[in-house]
C-alpha cells in the first residue's frame, strides 16, 4: 500500500456519501411507511422490476437488502441462530436465515429503523428456488398477499417471444394487485416517465463501468460497484438515482483525469466472480489491496441487471422491456455458458491479468458450477484463476488465515508470472 | 559464514532449515508448534543455528512461511508455503511438476512449472479430511503411535470402506468396524485409502502431471505413500527432506534475495 495513503480516502469517495445518505433516506421512508400505512412491496434483486412500482407509487424493500446490512455491520449471527433455532438447516441460504431470524427477533434494521409488513410480496422468482419457500414463509407470518411471478430460465441465447409474452401477462395482472392495493389505476405516462428515467441511469451506470477499462481503475469494480448497486435496486425509475450516477460519473472522471486509481498502485487488474463475504467485507477487500489488486469488472454487480453490454429499458415498450430484463438482462437467470461469455469479454476488454471466484456457502445457485468455471478458465483460456469460498453472510464460513494464505499464495505466483512475462517481453524487444 | 534459513510455522510441527551458499543443507530442525507460535519459530531456528554451528549474524536472510509465517518475527520476509513447497520440492527433484504436500491440517495439490514456480494450486477446503488431522484421530482412537500406522495399513487384506470422510465422525467409524470384529490392520487400510481419495480429488482439479513429488509430514507415513500411488497409477517421489520441504524453499527464497540484494550491492539491506 502506498506511504502515507489514508484509508477512509481509499476507500470513502463522494459517491459512497451520497450512497449512504440515500439509502438512509430509503429506510427513513420504510420506517415512516409503518405510521402512514404507505403501501410497500418486497421482492427480490435479482432482476427487479422495481421502476415498476415507482410508477405505481409503492416502496420496494428488499429482505435480501435487509439481511446484508446486517452481515455488513457484523449483526448476522443472532439472527441467523435464532432462525436455526426455529428450524432452519443449517445449509439453508444465510440470508433467508438471517432475515427470518431477524423477523422471529422483531428486530430493527441496523440503522434503526422499521421496516413495514408487505402490502404485496413479489417473489420475482429470478432463477432461486429457496427464495420461494423464503417469500411463502414471509407470506404465511404476515398474512399479506403473494404473487408468485414465474420467470422462466433463459434456455437460448435470446429469450423466446413467448418466453416475454408470458412475463407481460403477469406483469400485467401485478399491475392489477398494485391498482387495488393503491387505490389508483397506474397511469401509462408515468410508467413511461418511470422506465425513462431508468434508461438513462442504466446510460449511466454503463459508462461508469466502462471507466474502469482505464488503467489505474478509479473504483474497484468489486467493492465500490457493491456501493453502487444500493441506489440502483432501490432508486432506478427516480430521479435521485440518475443524480447519484451522474455524481459517481463525475466523481470518477475526475479521478481518472488526476491519476488517482482506488488509492494504492494497480498491479493487478481483476475480474471477480460471486457475491463478497458481506460479514468480512473490508478485511476481504485490504487481502486484495495489500497486492495492488483492484478489481475492473465483477459478475455480481450485474444480478440486478446486465446494462454494460446495451441493453436498455424502452419507454416506449415498458412491459416488454421490463419483462426482457427480467429474463434475460440479469446474471442470475441465465445460463452458465452466458456467464463464461460475459466473464471472457471482462477478461479480454477490461484488460484482466486474472479471474477470482469467491465462491459462497449459501447460495449454490451462484456457486453450482463454479468448479468448472474455474477450470475452463485455468485449462482452456490460461487464466490464472483463484478459488477461494466462504459465505455472503454467515460469519462462521469466513477463516481469514486461511483466506490470506490462498489469497497471498495466488499473488506471489501471478507476481512471478507477470515478472517474467515483462522480463521476456523485454528481452524480445 | 553466509547462510540462508527458512522457518516454516506450521498448524502442528515448525521446521527450520539452514543453507549454505553453495545451496547445501547445513541443518534442520523439527519442532511441535504448541500454542506459542512466535517463540516455536524461534526455538526451531535457533535449533538448527545450534546444529549449524551457526551465530544469528551468519544468516543473511531468514524467509518465514506456514500459517505462522507472520509470527516468525525475525524474519525478513514472509512466503506462503504454497510457493514454498514447489520450491522445496523442485530443488529435491528438479523434474518435479506435481506436488501433493499433506501437512497436519492442511492439504494441498501444486503444478509447478520447470523453475519450480506455481502454476496452479488446489487446497483443501476448511475440513480436517484428507490431512494428517484425519490420521492423528484413528491413532487416538486406535491407541496407536501415529508413525506406526503406515507400516501396519499395508497389513490390510480387506480393507473397510469408511462412510464418513470427516475427521471428527472417523472416530465413530472405528469404533463400529472395532465393535464388528475388523482388524486393525484392515481399518487402517481404509483410512489411508480414504484419505488417498480424498485427496485425488484435489489432484483432479489442478491435473497430474508426472513427476509427482510428496511433501509435508505426512509424506514419512508409507501406508500413504503407497495408496496415493495406486489411486495415482505412478510412483510419487520422498525424500528424507519432503517434510521439510516447505521450510527448504523458504531458505532457497532466503538465499536468492541475500543474492540479490549482494549483487545489487547492498547485502545488509534484507
Amino acid at each position: 500500500m502506498d506511504a502515507g495513503m489514508n484509508k477512509e480516502t481509499m476507500y470513502q469517495g463522494q459517491m459512497h456519501k451520497i450512497q449512504r445518505d440515500l439509502m438512509l433516506r430509503w429506510y427513513q421512508e420504510l420506517d415512516a411507511a409503518v405510521d402512514n400505512n404507505a403501501p410497500v412491496v418486497y421482492l427480490m434483486v435479482s432482476g427487479n422490476c422495481v421502476e415498476l412500482l415507482h410508477a405505481c407509487g409503492v416502496l420496494p424493500v428488499y429482505p435480501e437488502i435487509n439481511a446484508l446490512q446486517l452481515a455488513i455491520r457484523n449483526q448476522s449471527l443472532p439472527a441467523l441462530l435464532k432462525s436455526e433455532e426455529l428450524g432452519y438447516s443449517s445449509d439453508n441460504c444465510a440470508y433467508v436465515k438471517a432475515d427470518m431470524g431477524s423477523y422471529a427477533m422483531n428486530q430493527k434494521t441496523t440503522l434503526g429503523t422499521r421496516i413495514p409488513k408487505p402490502s404485496l410480496i413479489l417473489c420475482n422468482y429470478v432463477g432461486c428456488s429457496t427464495y420461494i419457500k423464503w417469500f411463502e414463509h414471509i407470506a404465511a407470518l404476515t398474512g399479506a398477499p403473494l404473487y408468485m411471478l414465474d420467470i422462466p430460465f433463459v434456455r437460448t441465447s435470446e429469450p423466446l417471444p413467448q418466453d416475454v409474452e408470458y412475463v407481460v401477462k403477469q406483469l400485467n395482472e401485478v399491475i392489477e394487485i398494485l391498482e387495488g392495493i393503491t387505490g389508483k389505476k397506474l397511469d401509462p405516462e408515468e410508467l413511461r416517465f418511470r422506465v425513462s428515467l431508468a434508461r438513462i441511469a442504466e446510460e449511466l451506470w454503463s459508462e461508469v463501468k466502462a471507466l474502469s477499462k482505464h488503467s489505474p481503475a478509479p473504483y474497484d469494480a468489486y467493492f465500490d460497484a457493491t456501493t453502487m448497486m444500493g441506489p440502483l435496486y432501490v432508486y432506478r425509475g427516480q430521479k435521485e438515482c440518475v443524480d447519484f450516477f451522474q455524481a459517481a460519473l463525475r466523481e470518477f472522471g475526475e479521478r481518472i483525469q488526476q491519476g488517482t486509481g482506488v488509492g494504492y498502485t494497480e498491479k493487478f487488474r481483476l475480474v471477480v466472480e460471486g457475491p463478497p463475504p458481506y460479514p468480512y467485507f473490508r478485511t476481504f477487500r485490504d487481502l486484495f489491496a495489500n497486492w495492488g489488486a483492484c478489481a475492473v469488472a465483477s459478475t455480481y454487480s450485474t444480478v440486478g441487471g446486465i446494462w454494460e453490454f446495451g441493453f436498455r429499458h424502452d419507454p416506449d415498450h415498458p412491459l416488454k422491456s421490463i419483462a426482457e430484463h427480467m429474463l434475460s438482462q440479469n446474471l442470475a437467470n441465465r445460463n452458465f455458458l452466458q456467464r463464461y461469455g460475459q466473464i471472457k469479454r471482462y477478461v479480454d476488454e477490461w484488460q484482466a491479468d486474472a479471474l477470482v471466484i469467491h465462491s459462497v456457502k449459501s447460495c449454490r445457485l451462484f456457486s453450482a458450477g463454479q468448479g468448472d468455471m474455474r477450470e475452463h478458465f485455468t485449462k482452456d483460456l490460461s487464466v490464472p484463476t483463484l478459488f477461494v469460498e466462504s459465505d455472503l453472510e454467515d460469519p462462521r464460513y469466513f477463516s481469514t488465515a486461511q483466506m490470506r494464505n490462498r489469497i497471498d499464495a495466488f499473488f506471489e505466483a501471478l507476481e512471478h508470472r507477470k515478472f517474467c512475462n515483462t522480463h521476456v517481453a523485454g528481452v524480445a524487444r | 559464514m553466509s547462510l540462508s534459513a527458512g522457518v516454516d510455522v506450521g498448524s502442528t510441527q515448525t521446521k527450520a532449515v539452514i543453507l549454505n551458499d553453495q545451496r547445501e543443507v547445513v541443518a534442520n530442525a523439527l519442532i511441535s508448534t504448541g500454542a506459542n507460535v512466535t517463540r516455536a519459530a524461534q526455538k526451531a531456528f535457533d535449533e538448527a543455528l545450534r546444529k549449524a554451528g551457526a551465530d544469528r549474524e551468519d544468516v543473511l536472510c531468514v524467509v518465514g512461511t506456514g500459517y505462522g509465517r507472520y509470527k516468525v518475527t525475525f524474519g525478513d520476509v514472509q512466503i506462503t508455503e504454497i510457493s514454498c513447497h514447489a520450491r522445496g520440492a523442485h530443488f529435491l527433484y528438479p523434474e518435479t511438476r506435481t506436488v501433493i504436500d499433506m501437512g497436519g491440517q492442511d492439504s494441498k495439490v501444486i503444478k509447478v512449472g520447470p523453475n519450480g514456480d506455481v502454476q496452479d494450486f488446489v487446497m483443501n477446503d476448511k475440513c480436517a479430511a484428507g490431512t494428517g488431522r484425519f490420521l492423528q484421530a484413528a491413532a487416538e482412537v486406535l491407541g496407536l503411535e501415529l508413525d506406526a500406522l503406515g507400516e501396519i495399513s499395508l497389513r490390510a487384506v480387506h480393507p473397510v470402506r469408511l462412510s464418513s470422510v470427516c475427521a471428527v465422525f472417523v472416530e465413530s467409524d472405528i469404533m463400529s468396524y472395532l465393535a464388528q470384529n475388523k482388524s486393525v490392520e484392515d481399518i487402517l487400510g481404509g483410512v489411508h485409502s480414504s484419505i488417498a481419495a480424498r485427496t485425488m480429488s484435489l489432484v483432479r482439479r489442478v491435473g497430474v502431471e508426472p513427476v509427482v513429488t510428496f511433501t509435508g509430514g505426512v509424506s514419512r507415513n508409507i501406508g500413504m505413500i503407497r495408496a496415493l500411488e495406486e489411486k495415482l497409477g505412478t510412483p510419487l517421489k520422498v525424500s528424507p527432506d519432503s517434510h521439510f520441504a516447505g521450510a527448504l524453499g523458504a531458505a532457497l527464497f532466503a538465499l536468492e534475495r541475500a543474492e540479490k540484494l549482494s549483487f545489487e550491492g547492498q547485502p545488509n539491506a534484507v
